[in-house]
C-alpha cells in the first residue's frame, strides 16, 4: 500500500500584511495595445486568452493604442474626465458629511472611477443595470442630479426613497438604475432575469449585472453564469475586481481559477479581463460586450481589473489589513489621471484647465450639497414621516399595517 | 361548469391567466415539456411557445432571481417551485428581494410574482417532499401567502395571484390535487369529480385574497383552519357531532381577522388546526389574535392541533400528520374546558 502523507489545509494569503512592502509582482500586466480585439461573434472557446491577460488601451505616455482604442472623440473624453472628476469630488464631499454626522454611512470610489463612468455611456436609455453599492458613477455619467442622490444619503424630507433605504442605495428607473439591495449578489441573477425577459418580449434593450470581486463566491453568481448561459440572455457580466472586499484579498474568493474572469470559460460565456482604471479601455470593451448582446449573441462576463484605494466602507480601517502605501504601489495608476495625461497627450486639455475644472465641479457639489441641505441631513432639519415607515409595504396597506400605523400615532 | 381536479383548475388559471395576458410566462423544473411532476403545466408550453412556459435549471435561486428581474421589468412571472421543500436555496430572493424592492424603491420597482409550490404531506414523501413552510413566508413583510383548499378556490386565487401588484408565495397542498381528503388515509378518497368545489368554471374568474370562507356555519366552537386542514376539521367535526364553525382561511397574509372575530365572538371556544410544526408557526399568531381581540369571548383556552415538532417523518406518516382523530380529541378538549 502507498504511503501518502498527512493532509494539510490550503488557506490563501495576500502577499503583503501592514507593515510590509506593497507588491504586486504577481498581477501579470499585458503591454498596451498588445491584446487583440476579435469580432463580436466570435467563439467563445476561439477567446479564451482573453479571460487570462488585460485590455489596456492607455499606455504608459498617455498615448491610446492597439485595436481597442480610437473610439471615442475628443467630446466624449472630456465628458468622461468631468464624470470621474466630479464622482469624486462627490465622494469626497459625502465622506466629509458623514464625519459631520449628516449621514450614518457611506461608500466612495476612489480609485474605480472610470469603471462605472465609462460602461454608462456604452449603454443606452432604456437599458437596465443592476449595481452594487460601488457604481454611483453609472448615476453620474448619466446626468442624475447630485441633489437627488443627496437627498437619499441624508434620508432628508426630499429623499425619494424616504428614509427607508441606508444612504447611497439610490434607485432609478428612469436612469436605468435598479433599486441597490444591499444584499450581495442577489442582483446578478436578476440582471440576466430581466434580460431574459427584455429578450422574451422581442425588445431591443439589454441588461448589466454588477458584483465585486468577493461576492462572486456566493451562489447566486453561478445561478447567473447557468441561467445567462442556458438562455443566452443579453446581459452583460461585470466582476469589479478591486482587489479587496473589506479586509479578504482576492484571492478567497477566485481561489484557484486564475481569474475571475475565467469563471465564464466553463459556462462557453466569453470573458474578458480588462484594465478598470484605464478610461477608454473599459469603454472599448463594455461596447464590445454591449454589441453582442444587442446583436442576440447572449452574455459577456467582464473582470475589471482595479484597486479599491479608499476603504471599504466609512466603517472600515483598511490599516488594519493592508499596507498604507499599497493603493500607490498599484500597478494600473490613477484612472482620472492617466485620462487627463492623455487628453494633455491629444492637445485638448492642460494642467490649468484641470485645477479650474476642479474648482468648477467642486463648486457644482457644494451647491447640490446646499440645495439637499435645506430639505435635511439624518439628524437635523426635515425628514421623511413616521408614515413612510407603513406605507409601500404592499401596493394596497393591508388591514394589520394600518392598525400598527395607527397605534404608531400616524 | 367543468369538473376539475385541483390540477386541472391551477393549469387552467395560468392558461387562462396566458391567454389574456402576454406578460404572464410560466417557468420552473421540469415545466416545460414535461408539465411538471405534477402535471399543472402540462401543455402550456405547446399552446403558448417554449418562450413563455420553459424548463429551468435546477437552481431555485435562479429561478427565483431570474422570475423578479423579469418582473422588474414589466412581466409577471408564475413559477413553480417543484416541492415547497426546495424554497430554502431561494429564500434570500424571496425575503430579501421580492418581498422588499417596492418598499425599498418607494414604488420605482414593483414585483409582482407568484411563485407557486405543493406543500404538506400525505404522500409519504419523507421530509424533503411534506413541508409546509408558510410561517417562514408569513412572518416577512412584503409577501402575500394564499392557500387553496379545493379546486374552485385553487383556480380563482391563482388568477386573483398571478394578477396581484405584490409577491405571492401560492401553496399547494398537494394531498388535495385529486380530491377532497380528510386524513382518514386507510379509506378511498373521493375524487374532485364527485365534490361541489371539484366544479370550476372554464373562463376568467378571480378570488379575492384576503377573504375567508366559512365551510360550515355552527355556533359551538370555531375550527380555523387552511388547506389540507379544512377538510380533516370538516370530517373530525361530522365524527364528534359537534356543531362546529370551520373557517377555511384561504389566505393567511393578507388575514381575514373580521370573520375569525366575528365567529369566535359567537361561540367562545377556538380550534386552530395545521399541518405544519407547532412552535411559532402560523397557529400562534392566530392563536395570539383570539386572544388579543375576542378574551373576553372565551370560555375555554384556545387549542392548537399541529404537526409534532420534529422533521416530517417516513414511515411514521400518519402517527405524524394531524389526522381527524387528533382534532377530534382536541374538540373535545376545548368543549370541556
Amino acid at each position: 500500500m502507498i504511503e501518502f502523507p498527512q493532509l494539510s489545509l490550503h488557506v490563501p494569503e495576500p502577499a503583503v500584511r501592514p507593515g510590509g512592502m506593497p507588491d504586486f509582482s504577481n498581477v501579470n500586466i499585458a503591454k498596451a495595445g498588445s491584446v487583440p480585439r476579435p469580432p463580436v461573434d466570435a467563439a467563445p472557446e476561439d477567446i479564451r486568452d482573453l479571460a487570462y491577460s488585460i485590455i489596456r488601451v492607455l499606455n504608459r505616455d498617455g498615448e491610446a493604442v492597439g485595436p481597442w482604442a480610437g473610439l471615442l472623440s475628443d467630446e466624449e473624453l472630456l465628458t468622461g474626465l468631468r464624470n470621474m472628476m466630479k464622482l469624486r469630488a462627490f465622494d469626497a464631499r459625502m465622506l466629509m458629511a458623514q464625519r459631520q454626522g449628516k449621514t450614518s454611512f457611506y461608500m466612495q470610489h476612489l480609485g474605480e472611477e472610470a469603471v462605472s463612468c465609462a460602461f454608462r455611456k456604452a449603454l443606452r436609455k432604456g437599458d437596465m443595470n443592476f449595481p452594487t453599492y460601488r457604481q454611483a458613477g453609472l448615476l453620474i455619467a448619466d446626468d442624475y442630479p447630485m441633489v437627488e442622490m443627496m437627498n437619499q444619503i441624508f434620508s432628508n424630507e426630499k429623499d425619494p426613497l424616504r428614509g427607508r433605504q441606508l444612504p447611497i442605495m439610490y434607485s432609478s428607473k428612469e436612469h436605468g438604475f435598479f433599486t441597490i439591495s444591499g444584499n450581495l449578489a442577489t442582483q446578478y441573477v436578476q440582471a440576466v432575469g430581466w434580460a431574459m425577459a427584455s429578450a422574451i418580449k422581442n425588445d431591443t434593450k439589454i441588461a448589466a449585472a454588477w458584483i465585486g470581486d468577493g461576492s462572486t463566491a456566493e451562489s447566486d453568481f453561478h445561478s447567473a453564469l447557468v441561467f445567462a448561459s442556458t438562455y443566452k440572455a443579453p446581459v452583460i457580466l461585470n466582476i469589479v475586481n478591486n482587489q479587496w472586499a473589506i479586509s479578504t484579498f482576492q484571492g478567497i474568493a477566485r481561489g484557484g481559477s486564475g481569474t475571475f474572469a475565467a469563471r465564464g470559460l466553463g459556462f462557453g460565456i466569453p470573458a474578458l479581463r480588462v484594465d478598470g482604471n484605464d478610461y477608454l479601455a473599459v469603454y472599448a470593451v463594455s461596447c464590445w460586450a454591449a454589441e453582442r448582446a444587442r446583436r442576440n449573441l447572449g452574455p459577456t462576463l467582464i473582470e475589471y481589473v482595479t484597486y479599491r484605494v479608499g476603504a471599504h466602507s466609512t466603517s472600515d480601517d483598511p490599516s488594519a489589513y493592508r499596507p498604507k502605501t499599497e493603493s500607490e504601489a498599484w500597478p494600473l495608476g490613477d484612472p482620472v489621471l492617466r485620462l487627463k495625461k492623455h487628453l494633455i497627450v491629444r492637445g485638448v486639455w492642460s494642467e490649468e484647465r484641470h485645477v479650474q475644472a476642479e474648482a468648477e465641479i467642486l463648486d457644482e457639489v457644494i451647491q447640490a450639497q446646499k440645495q439637499a441641505e435645506v430639505h435635511g441631513t439624518l439628524h437635523a432639519g426635515g425628514k421623511p414621516s413616521v408614515r413612510d415607515i407603513f406605507e409601500g409595504v404592499y401596493a394596497e396597506m393591508p388591514a394589520h399595517i394600518r392598525r400598527q400605523r395607527q397605534k404608531a400615532g400616524y | 361548469m367543468a369538473r376539475m381536479t385541483m390540477i386541472e383548475a391551477v393549469r387552467s388559471a395560468m392558461d387562462v391567466s396566458m391567454e389574456r395576458d402576454d406578460d404572464v410566462v410560466v417557468f420552473g423544473e421540469d415545466v416545460g415539456y414535461f408539465g411538471g411532476v405534477f402535471r399543472c403545466t402540462q401543455g402550456l408550453q405547446a399552446k403558448y411557445g417554449k418562450t413563455r412556459c420553459f424548463d429551468a435549471p435546477i437552481s431555485e435561486s435562479g429561478i427565483v432571481g431570474t422570475a423578479i428581474g423579469m418582473a422588474a421589468y414589466g412581466l409577471k412571472p408564475c413559477v413553480e417551485i417543484q416541492f415547497a421543500d426546495y424554497m430554502y436555496p431561494a429564500y434570500d430572493q424571496i425575503t430579501q428581494e421580492a418581498a422588499r424592492i417596492r418598499y425599498r424603491s418607494n414604488g420605482d420597482f414593483t414585483c409582482p410574482i407568484v411563485l407557486r409550490m405543493p406543500t404538506g404531506g400525505g404522500i409519504f414523501g419523507g421530509q424533503t417532499h411534506s413541508q409546509s413552510p408558510e410561517a417562514l413566508f408569513t412572518h416577512v413583510c412584503g409577501l402575500k401567502v394564499v392557500v387553496p383548499s379545493n379546486p374552485y378556490d385553487a383556480k380563482g386565487l391563482l388568477i386573483a395571484s398571478i394578477e396581484d401588484p405584490d409577491p405571492v408565495m401560492f401553496l399547494e397542498p398537494k394531498r388535495l390535487y385529486n380530491g377532497p381528503f380528510d386524513g382518514h388515509h386507510d379509506r378511498p378518497v373521493t375524487p374532485w369529480s364527485k365534490h361541489e368545489l371539484g366544479e370550476v368554471p372554464e373562463g376568467h374568474y378571480s378570488i379575492p385574497i384576503g377573504k375567508a370562507e366559512i365551510r360550515r356555519p355552527g355556533s359551538a366552537v370555531t375550527v380555523v383552519a387552511y388547506g389540507t386542514m379544512v377538510h380533516v376539521a370538516l370530517a373530525a367535526v361530522e365524527e364528534m357531532g359537534v356543531d362546529a364553525e370551520v373557517i377555511d382561511l384561504r389566505s393567511l397574509l393578507p388575514l381575514d381577522l373580521d370573520t375569525i372575530v366575528q365567529s369566535v365572538s359567537k361561540t367562545g371556544r377556538c380550534v386552530v388546526v395545521h399541518e405544519a410544526t407547532l412552535t411559532s408557526g402560523y397557529g400562534a399568531e392566530l392563536a395570539a389574535l383570539v386572544q388579543e381581540h375576542c378574551f373576553y369571548h372565551l370560555e375555554a383556552p384556545v387549542v392548537r392541533v399541529t404537526g409534532w415538532d420534529t422533521p416530517y417523518p417516513h414511515a411514521q406518516e400518519w402517527d405524524y400528520f394531524p389526522g381527524p382523530a387528533r382534532v377530534g380529541r382536541a374538540l373535545a378538549e376545548v368543549m370541556e374546558a
